[in-house]
């Protein structure tokens, strides 16, 4: 029976050992974490220090993974061998463990002797922190990037040391040339040395990068004090004057009463609420209460109030001014300390005057964008406005037929780079026949009569708007650009520009370019000029002037079509967007002088750069900016009538 | 024109002299003892207020067309900005009549409070309450005169006369005529409601004045009486209005200025000084129309810069064109004939018209057909429905294909008629 009895126990004692025998105890990471053993079951913040370290520092190729589990809670030790393993529960009682060498699985076993260690966050982190510098070292680029985004984002004390630590060894120099950066940002966070700070300060000097401004602006917070005597030491980073911008008088006061060195001022609800109180048998401090319906009156029954000693007594306008005078008002740097501060505060007033550089060619580049977009929304018009001298006030809508064209055709191709490569002609060819049917039905009865043609293509405006509305809705309707598009070229932070405005750009030079080549090239331009200088002269010559009255409309037409394709792709497409265009078109032909496309190209960028730069005077207020941008042109015609580019001689009377 | 052709007999009263304007103001007289008689507030009720304030209303877009016609059918300046003169008038008058309003309410409800108000209270509390919606409790400086209905009621005829008068001004000044000027003034127009669309405006932005149709003070009287009162003075606004402007139109003046629509250039080498008429033209019927806004608004009851934008000028110029530019009669006909017109067809009363399977509803498609009989008037009809009564009294006048009037080309035209 005791045989047995030892047998039965002797096998219970192999099989229960047997995984441990599994595992090699001599492997060196075993060893270490049998030298820290206690430490690491003890698993507190304050002393487990040491245990990591050692681990961190064995540079084993077992050490990443052993911590990335632990900081998971998949350690576990077995409390009779004394080993660590890894371990997944199966369930209730049973335990799938695996090897801490190599992560190999040992088998599946009871999981009474094992003890799952649970670090506490403060734990985890600094695993954490450790694991740092094992990505920072690991061998895919792409894991040591995301490590270097992860502690951009939330850099800790600890991460300086294993950065640096990382940065000699790393081959890619462009993984090299972040960590360098890294390194500096988090040496200007967290190194102990003031010196040390300072130069990577210096070092940002005029940087435009947002990690470096969002670094060094703590730095230079400051807390509003206030003292009796003149303050001074190095860490005062300026005195202010109650009753400057810089510190309203209030704010001033406020803070005052709040240091307890005087007490609150009165205000008038206060004031109100004090002599409601004190009402007795309709009067107050002997004033009746119907007369107290002035603010004089008031003052008066409350300083009676308060001289009876009925109410406390409160500091009046004078008081205030004595008291604002008697103390100095100055900014404590509290970010850290004076030198450091001083230096980002330099580096920062360095890098504002880089970033108004940017921001005004990033204005210059918005304002030629806008100015483009003009262009091409006044193309169409300097042919018929400029060149033929018909005012078309459905011109708007032209550009709106196009838009919704190009709607339309992506309704039925779903591919976005065909659907816009089809819309482009059949939008040219739909505003054309539009334009063409016009001129032949309404136009060409009233030539010689501008107002009349304003008026009648007024009538057409409000028409084609009304149809638009009635057919596709008010809601806006999307055309979406293709996805190389999409997106913008960007140049550094402040400075970027978006490849649909690139696109109207290219588009507008090229319609230039085809405006010049067909007025001044071909056959067509000659007889156009022709026509419009003297119709019969050029009747005479063999020219059709009715046919090329038409063909120049449409053609007039059908460029404002493509701009509304364009124009779409960059703003929503609804039926009243045309007349969003309509008055700067005209106004970017007229204040060009009429009749030359060149005085068209600098009057859109005059336009769009006045408007940017109303825009960057008033921001978050584009109404106002397009007021006083009209203001602006109507003053400008004051001064050049007709136009910057004006004709001059007979041409100018046609 | 029956006004213009008889500058021959010298001596007669004015009305003698000018039947059509004796005709007209008979006929204004008949509609308006009429509308009383039919009134809910005076009469037997068969006109319901809502009817008498959009006839009232008429009547004010008829004062405005009457402005128009001078500026555009006599003195050739094509306005596209005296709608927002009218929506000036509008404001100047709202102004007063929220502040008095709200004045009332906020005084009315201090007046409970243990301490009577003081004005300083009395003052942030309408400020409150007038702001409240742009996220203001301040007044701005424009309202600075806004307790006071005389000064409010100069402010209808002063603000929207000094803009006119710096407007044109300007634009005189530097020559410039026909469409640019229309391009100009239509530029204007877009300002001053883009403007007036921003909150930080002073005038609420884009809600603009409302509860205008109550008057401050007058809460025991109905809404029955007070449209009636509006309706008469409208309609005595109309009726001098008329007359003013015949007068205008009927002397030396008047020839002036239809010569400078006919042939700007000539009546300078004659050596009258054509800005300062046309100036002076320009600024009399922004007036006018400021006037005929201050007595639309509070019937209509609200004001906001949509009422500014320039598509409003644009159906000025329609209704203008579409009665008959360069009579006076024309204009109010047409501003008449073509809003109740509008309101018949965009209130959904007329029946709409099934073609196939298709529903042609008026709501939709009545701008449709606004625009395109529009365009057929400009081509085929330029006197309008004036041109009816020529019809009727067989006065003939120049053919000039179909180029009626107009400052352009149209003496040229006339010239090569008559050959």
């Amino acid at each position: 029976m005791r045989i047995l009895a030892r047998f039965f126990l002797a096998t219970l004692a192999i099989c229960l050992s047997l995984p441990a025998h599994a595992q090699n105890a001599d492997a060196p990471i075993q060893q270490i974490m049998q030298e820290n053993g206690a430490l690491i079951a003890e698993s507190s913040r304050r002393t487990i220090g040491p245990a990591i370290d050692a681990l961190a520092a064995s540079g084993l190729p077992a050490a990443q993974m052993l911590l990335e589990r632990w900081q998971n809670k998949e350690l576990y030790l077995n409390e009779e061998t004394g080993l660590f393993v890894f371990g997944e529960e199966v369930d209730r009682d049973t335990l799938r463990i695996f090897a801490i060498t190599d992560g190999s699985e040992i088998g599946v076993v009871p999981d009474d002797p094992y003890d799952q260690l649970r670090p506490n966050s403060g734990v985890r982190s600094m695993i954490g922190a450790a694991l740092v510098q094992f990505q920072l070292n690991a061998p895919d680029a792409a894991t040591r990037l995301t490590a270097l985004d992860a502690i951009a984002r939330d850099a800790e004390p600890s991460h300086l040391t294993a950065l640096r630590a990382a940065i000699d060894n790393e081959p890619d120099a462009g993984v090299k040339a972040k960590k360098e950066r890294l390194e500096r940002l988090l040496t200007i966070q967290f190194a102990e040395d003031d010196a040390a700070r300072i130069a990577a300060i210096e070092g940002f000097s005029g940087d435009l990068g947002v990690d470096v401004r969002a670094t060094l602006n703590p730095l230079v917070a400051t807390r509003l004090e206030v003292s009796e005597t003149e303050p001074s030491g190095a860490d005062i980073a300026r005195t202010l004057t109650p009753g400057t911008d810089a510190l309203p008088r209030a704010q001033a006061y406020n803070l005052l009463v709040e240091e307890g060195l005087t007490p609150p001022a009165i205000t008038a609800s206060d004031r109100r609420n004090a002599l409601i109180a004190n009402v007795e048998n309709g009067s107050v401090a002997g004033i009746q209460v119907a007369d107290l319906n002035t603010e004089a009156a008031r003052d008066l029954a409350y300083a009676e109030l308060a001289r009876a000693g009925t109410v406390e007594q409160l500091a009046t306008e004078a008081d205030v001014d004595r008291a604002l005078a008697a103390h100095f008002f100055f900014e404590r740097f509290i970010g850290a300390s004076p030198a450091v501060a001083q230096a980002a505060q330099d580096a920062l007033a360095t890098t504002e005057i880089t970033v108004g550089v940017a921001r005004f060619i990033d204005l210059v580049m918005d304002a030629l964008s806008l100015g483009s977009i003009y262009f091409l929304a006044a193309i169409g018009l300097a042919i018929t406005f400029g060149v033929m001298r018909v005012i078309n006030m459905a011109h708007g809508e032209f550009i709106m037929i196009g838009a919704y064209t190009g709607y339309v055709v992506q309704l039925f191709i779903p591919n976005y780079t065909l659907s816009i490569v089809v819309a482009l002609p059949l939008a040219f060819a739909v505003t054309f026949a539009a334009g063409v049917a016009m001129e032949r039905l309404v136009i060409r009865w009233l030539y010689h009569r501008p107002l009349e043609t304003l008026l009648a293509t007024f009538g057409i405006s409000i028409a084609l708007q009304q149809i638009a509305k009635n057919i596709f809705g008010t809601q806006a309707r999307p055309l979406t650009a293709p996805d190389w598009l999409n997106g913008s070229l960007v140049i550094n932070d402040i400075v970027s520009i978006s490849y649909i405005r690139i696109a109207i750009l290219v588009l507008a030079l090229l319609f230039l370019a085809l405006f010049l080549f067909v007025m001044n090239r071909t056959r067509l331009g000659l007889e156009v000029r022709a026509v419009t200088q003297n119709p019969r002269m050029a009747a005479s010559m063999g020219i059709n002037p009715d046919k090329i009255n038409m063909l120049t409309f449409g053609l007039g037409s059908g460029i404002a079509g493509i701009a509304g394709v364009a124009i779409g792709l960059y703003a929503k497409v609804t039926s009243e967007m045309g007349q969003d265009y309509i008055v700067q078109s005209f106004m970017t032909v007229v204040v060009g002088g009429v009749g030359n496309i060149w005085g068209t190209l600098v009057g859109a960028v005059l336009v769009g750069s006045v408007q940017k730069g109303i825009e960057w005077m008033t921001p978050s207020n584009t109404l106002a900016a397009q007021t006083y941008m009209i203001l602006f042109i109507i003053l400008f015609i004051q001064f050049r009538p007709r136009g910057i580019i004006a004709l001059k001689g007979r041409a100018a009377e046609a | 024109m029956t006004d213009i052709a008889a500058p021959s007999s010298p001596r007669g009263a004015f009305v003698m002299r000018h039947p059509s304007v004796l005709i007209f103001l008979a006929c204004l007289a008949i509609f308006t003892v009429g509308v009383t008689v039919l009134s809910e507030g005076f009469g037997i009720g068969v006109l319901s207020t809502s009817f008498i304030k959009t006839l009232g209303k008429t009547l004010c877009l008829c004062l405005v067309a009457l402005a128009m016609d001078l500026v555009w059918g006599y003195c050739g300046i094509l306005s596209l900005g005296h709608m927002a003169f009218f929506g000036l008038g509008g404001y100047a008058i709202g102004m007063w009549l929220m502040y008095a309003r709200t004045e009332m309410i906020v005084v009315e409800s201090l007046s409970n409070a243990p301490l009577p108000p003081t004005p300083e209270e009395i003052s942030d509390g309408i400020a409150s309450q007038i702001f409240g919606v742009v996220g203001a409790s301040d007044f701005p400086p424009i309202w600075g005169f806004a307790h006071s209905l005389p000064l409010q009621l100069a402010a209808v005829v002063i603000v929207p006369g000094i803009l006119a008068l710096v407007f044109g001004w300007l634009a005189f000044r530097s020559r410039v005529t026909g469409v640019y000027l229309s391009i100009l003034t239509q530029a204007m127009t877009l300002a001053l409601s883009l403007y007036l669309f921003q909150n930080d405006s002073g005038l609420r932005g884009n809600n603009g004045l409302s509860g205008l149709q109550n008057l401050p003070g007058l809460d025991s009287v109905s809404q029955d009486a007070v449209s009636m009162w509006f309706l008469w003075g409208s309609a005595l606004a109309l009726g001098l209005g008329y007359v003013f402007c015949a007068w205008v139109v009927s002397g030396k003046f008047g020839s002036v200025i239809r010569a400078i629509r006919d042939d700007e250039a000539r009546v300078r080498f004659l050596g009258y000084p054509v800005e300062a008429f046309k100036l002076l033209v320009f600024t009399l019927t922004a007036i006018i129309a400021a006037i005929a806004g201050a007595l639309y608004y509070p019937q209509a009851g609200i004001i906001n810069p949509a009422e500014i934008a320039p598509i409003a000028s644009i159906y000025l110029a329609v209704w203008v064109a579409i009665g008959g530019r360069g009579r006076l009669y024309g204009a109010v006909v047409g501003a008449a004939f073509v809003s109740l017109l509008s309101t018949w067809f965009t209130g959904g009363q007329a029946p709409d018209i099934v073609i196939g399977s298709f529903r042609l509803q008026w709501v939709d498609w009545w701008t449709v057909l606004l625009g395109l009989s529009f365009v057929l008037v400009t081509l085929f009809a330029p006197k309008g429905l004036g041109g009816l009564v020529d019809l009727i009294t067989e006065r003939r006048s120049p053919d000039r294909h179909g180029a009626d009037l107009g400052p352009d080309m149209g003496s040229l035209q006339e010239r090569e008629a008559e050959k």
